[in-house]
Parts: structure tokens; sequence; C-alpha cells
């Protein structure tokens, strides 16, 4: 019997990034003539990026260097489509990350509004956060790391994986540690598979350059070495009024420069924590607020409910403590 | 004699893209699916290899097509299939399957006579392939 003009499974290109690619050129519209105009400012009003952009803006304060790293990938990716249409092919831009920076600075936020953003952008195609640790990753016994590894990198496949506390993956005093191999997976799934996933390694600035210094083919292999600076007072105070407002509280007019000498004070105390101190001095003031409205036996108003007064902060063990010294206690938040 | 088992089996054999398409359908249904392969095509046999666990969890089908890919790349000349389970409570069975990767040459099956008593016959089928021992049924052209 003749085999029927069926065209085999064999005679495909075995990686399926390579037959995506090739796949593509017939899908779209025909290229555009050369001397052709493309206008790029209607192009960015109808991908929406300017709206991502501008609530990164509103919603996250400071940051900077953060927020111009991303207006420039999302120019980037802009462009691209835009070549596309030209029929100019570039590789895909591998936009592998790195956040590194203080304790609190918004390197989970960032991350997670990175999904979100590259899949409004085009770039990845679910758009979905796979956080993982170290625990997520490396496995007990030999054999068990390699699955479990790719197990979170298929889940991650089509959004990004964000691998929080990376430098946890190498220990450089164990060489026997499985962490190696997952690191060795990781690479090369990211090179194999940078169409299909995004991985963003987050840690703290200093244990993340020894990580980098550790393993050279993985820093190499991220484009994007991004660096959160510790916020200024101001930008604590604005992002502790964000918070307030998203909680259906306010500060009272007095409580202002309270706050500011709060901030300060605890930001030369050891551990201090950014964004993070400032949502715990928040928290432990709505409960000496509470505290404060139930003592008082009076009736209380709408008003009275949702304002926070300088007391409430002043009882604060940092206004006691020492303030460049160690503290008495363990400093909390 | 190709062998039509499963979803899609009398249409031209689906491209990687085809299948990729056909996976992000079933991941969007919230199915589980898996991958299998085998070199007994008999109809009857049910329970083929399976290639690593069924994959859970997954938002898109790159994780899927490209252990297929590994799956045809490691057991060449065999059949590869995927399944697709819906596991909502009242259905739990297989939603879709469908065959993804085939040998080059399939030998078919001859139909087998057995005499039985008062002159009955009982019919089977049997395939060619497994007249070779498990592992070299299909070799390479």
């Amino acid at each position: 019997m003749t085999r029927p003009q069926h065209q085999p499974f064999r005679a495909q290109p075995a990686s399926s990034a390579a037959a995506r690619a090739e796949a593509q050129p017939p899908a779209g519209p025909p290229p555009l003539a050369p001397d052709a105009k493309v206008d790029l400012q209607a192009a960015r009003a109808e991908s929406g990026v300017e709206k991502v952009l501008t609530e990164l803006d509103t919603d996250l304060v400071g940051m900077v260097p953060v927020k111009a790293r991303i207006a420039e990938i999302a120019a980037l990716l802009l462009v691209d489509g835009q070549r596309a249409r030209f029929g100019l092919s570039g590789s895909t831009p591998g936009l592998h990350m790195s956040f590194t920076g203080s304790p609190g600075t918004g390197k989970t936020t960032v991350a997670l509004r990175m999904a979100e953003m590259l899949h409004r952008l085009g770039y990845s195609r679910r758009g979905h956060l796979v956080s993982v640790t170290r625990d997520d990753l490396v496995g007990q016994y030999v054999g068990h790391t390699a699955p479990k590894t790719k197990d979170a990198l298929k889940r991650a496949m089509g959004g990004v994986l964000f691998i929080d506390e990376a430098y946890y993956l190498f220990r450089a005093e164990n060489e026997r540690d499985y962490g190696q191999e997952a690191i060795e997976i990781l690479l090369q799934v990211m090179e194999e598979h940078r169409d299909d996933l995004v991985v963003i390694f987050a840690g703290y600035a200093d244990r993340m350059d020894q990580f980098f210094a550790a393993n050279p083919g993985l820093s190499s292999r991220v484009a994007h070495h991004i660096d959160f600076p510790d916020y200024s007072i101001d930008e604590l105070m604005a992002i502790g009024q964000l918070m307030v407002a998203r909680e259906g509280y306010r500060f009272a007019e007095s409580t202002l420069p309270v706050l500011r000498e709060y901030l300060s004070r605890r930001s030369r105390q050891p551990r201090f924590a950014n964004a993070r101190s400032v949502r715990n001095a928040l928290e432990r003031a709505r409960l000496r607020h509470a505290n404060r409205l139930l003592e008082s036996g009076l009736p209380v108003s709408r008003d009275d409910l949702m304002e926070l007064r300088p007391e409430d902060f002043l009882s604060s063990r940092v206004f006691t403590d020492p303030v460049d010294g160690t503290p008495a206690g363990p400093a909390t938040g | 004699m190709r062998l039509t088992q499963g979803a899609f089996s009398f249409l031209p054999d689906l491209t990687d893209e085809e299948i990729t398409a056909q996976v992000q359908y079933a991941l969007d249904k919230g199915w589980a699916v898996s991958v299998e392969y085998t070199d007994d095509p008999h109809p009857r046999n049910n329970y083929w290899e399976m290639w690593g666990l069924p994959l859970f969890d997954l938002a898109d089908a790159a994780g899927i097509v490209a252990e297929v890919v590994a799956c045809r790349r490691a057991h060449p000349e065999h059949y590869v299939r995927l399944n697709a389970f819906d596991s909502t409570l009242g259905r739990q069975t297989t939603a879709l399957s469908f065959l993804v990767g085939r040998p080059t040459v399939e030998p078919g099956f001859r139909l087998e006579r057995q005499e039985t008593t008062d002159r009955c016959i009982r019919y089977t089928l049997h395939s060619y392939a497994t007249d070779r021992p498990a592992g070299s049924r299909y070799a390479a052209p």
C-alpha cells in the first residue's frame, strides 16, 4: 500500500521556536514597501503602552531609573513591531532581568507589574507570574532537582518566572549543593525558550553581586540589570499617603511633620526596610488609633474613624530609642 | 496502513503550530495534558507508556510541545499521542486524545480467523509490527 500524501510528523523542524518563526511570515500582512512611513506615535497610542506607563507612574512612587528602563523596553518592543511590518526580522530581544536593591524597594511589586505589562505590550503570551524561591527549584536528593526546576519553568512559559532571593540558589561553600544543577537548567531553558518566558532574578544588591560573580554565565545572559534605589524621605511620605488612602484612612494635618520625623529617625536605625517599614509603621499606628478611640469612651464620628493623629505615632519606640546607636531592643520593621 | 486513532486522525498530520493551538485550547478549558508513546498500535492497546507525569498547572502550550518534541527525539519511530483529561465532577474522563507522532512506515494489520466449536469462526486483528520484539518494531527506512 502506498503511503498517502500526508506530511509526516518527523519532517518538521525539531524546535518549536524555529517552527513558530518559520510559520510567522505567511500569517501576517505582506511587508510594507521600503519607502513607506509608519507613524510611531499612532502605533504607541494603539498599543496601550501609554496607559501602562502612566499607571506605573501614578501607582509607584519614585523608582526613576526603574521606570526609565521600563519605558525603554516598551519603546524597543514597539519599534520591533514596526520593523516586523517592513519585514526586518530581528531576533526576539532577550528580556531576562535582575532586580537588585535594599529590602522594601519594590522589587516584587514591579515584577508583578512587569508580567502584566509584557503581556499588554505583546511580548509574552499569557502574562501570568510564577513566583518561586529556592525551595521550588532545588531538590532534596540526586535526580530530584531537574524535574522540579523544569516543572517550574514549564508552568511559567508564556509568562514571567520570578525567582525571589535568587542568591540562595548558589551556595559557594558546598560544591555538592544541587543549586548549581538548577542554575544550569535555568541557563539552558533561558537560551532555548527565550521567546517563551522571561526570567526575573531578584535579591539584595550585595548578595546578588556575589551570586552573579560566582555564575558569570548567568550574568551575561541577563540583559537587564535594574538597580532599585533607596527611597528618599519625601518618597516615603508619598508612599505613606498612598497606603493610608488605600486603607480608607487619612493623616491629620498635624501628623505629617511627626511622620516625617518618624521616618527620618527610623531610616537611620538598623534594619530599615524602606516601604515595608512605612507599612509596618502604619499598621502599628492603626493599632494605637483603634485603642485610643476605644479608651476615650466617647462617641466617634466618621472623621474620627479615619484620621490618624500625631499621638498614634509619637508613642512609638522609634522616638525614644537613640537614633544612631544600637537600639535597646530588636527594632521591629 | 495509516493508523487512525484519536481525534484528527483522518486529517493530514498536524504541524507543530496546529498541535500548539490544540494544546492551548485544552489548557484554556482547564484540562491536564499528558504525553504517551507506544510501538504497539493495536486498537485495544489502551495503556501506552507515559512520557513523564501528566503536565498539571500549565498556562501556556509551549511547555507541552517541548515535551512532545523531546519524546519524539527519545523514541523515534514510535507512536506519540497527547491526552487531555477533564477532571470536572461528572465528566472525569479523557476529553481529547490525538496522535502527534507516528513511524515512517506503518505495516498495518491482518485479519486472523480462529476456528472454534460448531464451525464457528472468531476474528481478531493482528498488527504486523508486533511480530518483531518491542523496541525494534519500526526500523527506520
